[in-house]
């Protein structure tokens, strides 16, 4: 079955007040449990925020740092899934139950299969 | 070579190709080497029924011919990851081919294989563009270079538009289903939503070749008979071809000898198409019966008001503005309310529109609405206020978008200044 990367991004400000994502934790342990469940997750966690970034880039042979994310963005990623779904129908609707996808968005990229050798 | 065999090839082509298309698209799993097996299979045909001749079943031998193609491409491309597994597939259908009756045995077209097609093509992951233009080009019966064409854009920007929406029908594993019940209503919404903006598409030509456009309305058509036929039960796919057929039947009265086009009230009724009217009446009656009233349905009814109707004054303008009423508490919009304004100030005098018209106008949100203004400036002038309505006028001409309109409408301010 194809596998699906559901990348959640949630606005950098704006968001919910740490005590709101206090409150939403049982919702996202029982989403959790649900794709368990269902016997589709492969993989999935949440990410710090992108204050804690580094990205790096190697040129000219010299490795550069910078202290944030790639790119200035309204929305970063703030976690994902990986699963395991029949088709795209099955992993949308899946990423519509993600909490964060009322106020958020999800990403939702199929994994590329490469040719056998 | 005859000119027989030549022109059942062709007809085969007309006729079968996007059935057969879709058959071959659910054995192949992939849009792309469905449709290059099935345009092999179609030039194998020319030689082949050149020196054989016609098949009893064209669409079966295609069929076939386009699977066996498919398989020779398979063996030899590995750059497929799943080659093995597809093949294996093909493999059993064409051993279970060969045991039944023979090929020309084999069933050419399922049913349910245009209905996947229809769906996987409008499918609302894709972006509406690229679902027009998969459509058109898969189940209808133009080519790239001619949707292209409807469409304003390059050649190639439309072939990678297809390829595109291709790409990520395989890729994203965007199903070949028929979607099941709890599914189809929001699901069937987006594939009428299609058709009618391939419809209005041609209707509504803003620019570009217009005998290009006129096919959009004939293909949005076929697309909505073949619709139709696949589910005849459902009353909105009924109400949908019915809106089609209605406003289609008008064809040779909206536009003048200089390309011109003829509004509504100055058309010459005689030039309407009855067939078209009385076959969409059929399909609206048909569909109302089942008591499942929706949008399509509604504008069908709206339209047959209109292409029944004897002359302008003579028109049920009262159930028009009922009609439109009904549309509005469905799906709020103030286009609608412009229209029903229209239909009101018909019905019941000039003030009755007026004060629909009044929230919409103080609201703002269509300022730059060209028939807000127009509507505005007809029921002022119907109701005595000749210079409101001279200034509504140029309020329509300034936001009008063909400069035929523009004129049209400052000549009718400066009529009433």
């Amino acid at each position: 079955m194809p596998q699906y990367m559901m990348l959640i991004y949630t606005p950098n400000e704006g968001g919910p007040t740490p005590e709101e994502q206090q409150a939403e934790h049982p919702r996202w342990n029982a989403y959790t449990e649900a794709l368990g469940e269902a016997g589709v997750m492969v993989a999935g966690d949440a990410l710090e925020g992108i204050d804690t970034a580094t990205t790096v880039s190697e040129r000219d042979g010299e490795t550069l740092l910078t202290d944030g994310p790639f790119a200035e963005t309204k929305e970063g990623l703030a976690g994902y899934y990986l699963i395991d779904v029949p088709d795209l129908d099955a992993a949308l609707k899946w990423a519509a139950r993600i909490p964060s996808a009322s106020y958020g968005s999800v990403e939702v990229r199929p994994v590329r299969v490469f040719p056998e050798a | 070579m005859s000119s027989e065999s030549t022109a059942a090839v062709e007809a085969a082509f007309r006729r079968e190709r996007a059935a057969v298309l879709a058959t071959l698209i659910r054995q192949l799993g992939d849009f792309q080497p469905a449709e290059d097996a099935l345009q092999e299979a179609f030039a194998a045909a020319i030689v082949a029924w050149e020196r054989d001749g016609v098949p009893a079943s064209p669409a079966a031998w295609i069929t076939v011919t386009a699977r066996r193609r498919a398989i020779d491409r398979l063996r030899r491309d590995r750059t497929l990851a799943d080659r093995i597994e597809r093949l294996k597939v093909l493999a059993e259908r064409e051993t279970a081919a060969t045991e039944a009756e023979g090929p020309e045995e084999e069933p050419s077209a399922v049913p349910d294989d245009q209905l996947r097609l229809i769906f996987t093509c409008c499918h609302p992951a894709l972006a509406m563009q690229a679902r027009v233009a998969l459509t058109l080009r898969t189940l209808g019966g133009l080519s790239t270079g001619e949707i292209a064409r409807a469409f304003l854009v390059s050649e190639t920007t439309m072939a990678q538009r297809l390829v595109r929406a291709k790409r990520k029908i395989a890729a994203a594993h965007i199903p070949y289903r028929v979607p099941s019940d709890e599914e189809l209503p929001d699901l069937l919404g987006g594939v009428l939503a299609v058709l009618y903006l391939i419809f209005n598409e041609g209707w509504f030509a803003s620019g570009g070749d217009r005998l290009v456009r006129g096919e959009l309305c004939a293909e949005a058509i076929r697309l909505g008979r073949l619709l139709h036929g696949l589910m005849p039960d459902d009353p909105e796919v009924a109400g949908l071809l019915a809106l089609m057929l209605l406003h289609d039947s008008r064809r040779e009265a909206r536009v003048d000898g200089h390309g011109e086009l003829v509004l509504l009230d100055d058309q010459d009724r005689s030039l309407w198409d009855r067939g078209r009217i009385r076959e969409g009446e059929r399909l609206l009656e048909g569909a109302m019966r089942r008591r499942r009233p929706g949008r399509y349905q509604l504008q069908a009814a709206i339209a047959a008001l209109h292409a029944t109707a004897p002359s302008p004054q003579d028109t049920d303008h009262a159930q028009i503005a009922a009609l439109y009423g009904e549309l509005v508490r469905r799906a709020p919009s103030p286009v609608v309310e412009v229209n029903r304004a229209v239909a009101l100030g018909r019905a019941e005098g000039p003030n009755a529109g007026l004060e629909v018209l009044e929230p919409l106008l103080r609201a703002g949100t269509l300022e730059g609405y060209a028939p807000l203004h127009v509507a505005h400036a007809d029921l002022l002038d119907r109701a005595g206020e000749t210079a409101l309505a001279a200034r509504a006028y140029e309020r329509a001409a300034a936001c009008a978008e063909s400069s035929v309109t523009r004129t049209e409408l400052q000549r009718r301010a400066a009529a009433l200044a």
